[in-house]
């Protein structure tokens, strides 16, 4: 009975809190705040979900760009023909696109998955960075969504609210993945894949299930992007936007929840960030502090910001050696 | 060890957050202070990424106007401009997020940018939903200015360019027969090869071969074979330089002797080095050429020269072009804090002398003016005509 309270309390504080969010947010920033915060939900979805994948699981995935984009495609083609499907209500319509995306990004990091994910390490890569790829140029050429002229006019249902919602079932989803059998399967799979195998875990299935789920977010992710920025391109979802999620993950600690949040932070705000310093100095030397800070970041903390830990468990030490 | 980091790191991003705050409130105390003297104009465009040299050939055009304005004697009705320009990095939604800075944080009264159409959609949105006019320089796809009514552009539209070259077809070369090669992957070639089609049969001329490529390929002998057998007079290609230069030296190892057209996606020192001795006596359409006699442009091109040490690329003269019009508007707006009245004066250009020609702002938003054909001729093109529309 306890838990059931639990469980029910927890989703609706959780909407509350989001509603709070929202409500608050655009009276504290302006709209260009806003859109960065947004852009950071965005980031913490996608670093949070590849993180399941490059952190956890040990596999080493750089096509996370592509499944963002077949979910952003799919939500706001979805969109844009059905506009009233699932009633008036226009955030519920935006819900259940997001999980459509959402679902034909999983339907694809399942068809890429299965054949692959018996591929190690660097062939992984390849294979990810490849399909990647795929996705962009298809998207490119089917006219239906633009192609290389883009899609426009999208929906601006992507809320605060919202990202802030996703932002939460993603971390919940894969901190309760975490701590579960299937979590520790996970882990073993990185640990010692050759152990875990003799020990009775199916590891390419547990590498599949890590994908797909990933891919599920990562479609998500593209569904809020689409209907916040109300414009889709396939050159968004370019090599480098993989890339960006892959530094976000390494940068705040493969396999660390929390250090992927905070690193999604830190990336999507430092450039921005430092754009004062190039009005005053007329010099775009933006991008560079923004790598050096990266460099510097990486040869002082090589396991990243958290390195395997949580916040939680960072507090509890600091706890403990004060007390 | 870690905790230490990671509150320096905390420490440092929130010191830069609260810079970035308070740069804002200084720059909105800056404005409601310097009201009387400053006029904030925002830029976007690609000064870094793949596409860096459009985004930096269009800033220094656009720097070179205010520059102009601000060192003539009655400033722009007593005003100095001062520009921002904020870089997308070759980025859509890096471009949505610069144009909401400027207009929500900066409060600028203008934008200018962007030269491709995919940032320029993502950003006219924001302007349009903030009732902020933009004006796009060099984004050629018509649905730029579909956006709204607060969106303009100083260069004309693709389908203009076919019609343009239709009219040099029939009118000054005088050919009868014309065969088209388009690249079936881009908006912009089939654009100008159906309005090139329309406009020339209407003409009295006729197109014997219609073929069809597709953005890198190597090898175009099945489809000029094809060409060849149907005796054409001249040959369009609207694509760009890569597959241009390529086509232009199989056409001629076949033995197709015959002149071939295009737009403005030949631009490039590229297709010389490319096409070679095939490339040159074709034709294609431009928004600019330097080989020119018209004063204005002589006297931008000094200019530049003098300033920046390089010739201006059709960029850069449409980038001077856009702010130049903007500084018209201005100086004929009712007011200088309405956007409604800026944008109403933006509207109603009329015959305003560009560098790169005439330009008028018609109904659509979009700029009714002249293009220009060069000949292809070694490194450097020629000037043959100027088409009016």
């Amino acid at each position: 009975m306890v838990d059931f309270k639990r469980s029910i309390l927890m989703p609706v504080l959780v909407i509350l809190v989001c509603l709070g969010i929202d409500y608050v947010v655009p009276e504290i920033f302006n709209p260009y705040l806003q859109t960065l915060i947004a852009y950071s939900g965005i980031n913490i979805i996608l670093a949070v979900s590849l993180n399941l994948v490059n952190g956890f699981t040990g596999q080493f995935s750089i096509g996370h760009a592509g499944f963002m984009a077949a979910g952003a495609y799919m939500s706001a083609f979805l969109t844009m023909t059905f506009p009233h499907w699932a009633g008036p209500i226009v955030g519920l319509n935006f819900f259940f696109n997001t999980i459509a995306g959402g679902l034909l990004a999983a339907a694809a990091g399942f068809a890429v998955g299965l054949p692959s994910l018996r591929l190690k390490g660097d062939y992984l890569a390849i294979v990810t960075l490849g399909f990647g790829e795929i996705i962009r140029v298809v998207l490119l050429n089917i006219e239906a969504v633009g192609g290389a002229r883009g899609m426009y006019g999208i929906h601006h249902s992507a809320s605060i609210f919202w990202t802030g919602f996703w932002v939460f079932i993603c971390c919940f989803t894969v901190t309760r993945l975490m701590n579960s059998t299937h979590g520790r399967a996970f882990l073993s799979v990185r640990e010692d894949e050759i152990a875990a195998e003799s020990m009775g875990v199916d590891t390419t299935k547990y590498k599949v299930r890590a994908f797909v789920i990933s891919s599920f977010f990562a479609g998500v992710a593209g569904s809020i992007f689409a209907h916040y920025l109300c414009y889709l391109n396939p050159s968004s979802f370019a090599f480098m936007k993989s890339i960006d999620v892959v530094v976000m993950v390494v940068l705040g600690g493969m396999g660390s929840i929390s250090g992927s949040f905070v690193a999604a932070i830190i990336i999507t705000l430092l450039p921005e960030a430092l754009r004062p310093l190039q009005e005053i100095t007329t010099i775009d030397f933006r991008m560079v502090i923004y790598s050096l800070t990266l460099i510097v970041l990486m040869l002082t903390k090589p396991q990243g910001l958290f390195g395997e830990l949580e916040i939680s468990d960072l507090f509890r030490k600091y706890v403990k050696r004060h007390s | 060890m870690l905790i230490k980091t990671l509150l320096s790191l905390t420490a440092l991003t929130l010191t830069l957050t609260s810079c970035t705050k308070k740069q804002e409130a200084e720059n909105s105390a800056g404005t409601t202070a310097a009201e009387s003297s400053e006029i904030l104009v925002g830029e976007y465009g690609s000064m870094t990424g793949g596409e860096a040299t459009f985004g930096i050939s269009t800033h220094q055009g656009i720097m070179l106007a205010f520059k102009e304005v601000n060192s003539s004697p009655e400033k722009l009705k007593g005003k100095t401009l001062k520009l921002l320009s904020l870089d997308d990095q070759g980025k859509p939604e890096e471009a949505a997020t610069a144009v909401t800075k400027l207009i929500t944080q900066d409060k600028v009264m203008a934008i200018i940018g962007e030269v491709a159409s995919s940032r320029s959609l993502a950003a006219a949105p924001i302007s349009q939903q903030y009732k902020v006019p933009m004006i796009s320089p060099s984004s050629t796809n018509p649905k730029v200015t579909e956006v709204g009514d607060f969106i303009f552009r100083v260069c004309f539209i693709d389908p203009f360019q076919g019609t343009v070259m239709a009219k040099f077809a029939a009118e000054n070369l005088k050919v009868k027969k014309v065969a088209i090669m388009r690249d079936v992957k881009s908006d912009y070639s089939v654009g100008l090869a159906n309005y090139f089609k329309e406009t020339f049969t209407k003409m009295g001329g006729s197109i014997v071969s219609e073929q069809t490529y597709v953005s890198n390929d190597i090898d175009f002998k099945a489809q000029l074979t094809s060409i060849k057998t149907s005796k054409p007079d001249a040959i369009f290609i609207p694509g760009y330089y890569t597959e241009v230069g390529l086509i232009a030296r199989q056409a001629r190892g076949l033995g197709l002797k015959v002149p071939l057209l295009g737009g403005d996606g030949w631009d490039s020192s590229k297709l010389f080095e490319i096409g070679k001795d095939s490339i040159v006596g074709s034709y294609f359409s431009n928004h600019y050429t330097t080989d020119t006699t018209d004063p204005r442009a002589k006297d931008f091109i000094a200019a530049f020269k003098k300033e920046f040490n390089a010739v201006p690329d059709g960029l850069a003269a449409l980038g001077y072009d856009a702010a130049k019009v903007l500084i018209d508007a201005m100086k004929r707006s009712k007011s200088l804090t309405s956007s409604t009245d800026l944008r109403d004066a933006i509207a109603s250009t009329k015959d305003f002398a560009g560098v790169t020609g005439m330009i008028t702002v018609n109904e659509q938003r979009n700029a009714t003016k002249s293009a220009v054909v060069v000949k292809v001729a070694g490194d450097n093109n020629t000037f043959v005509t100027t088409i009016n529309p």
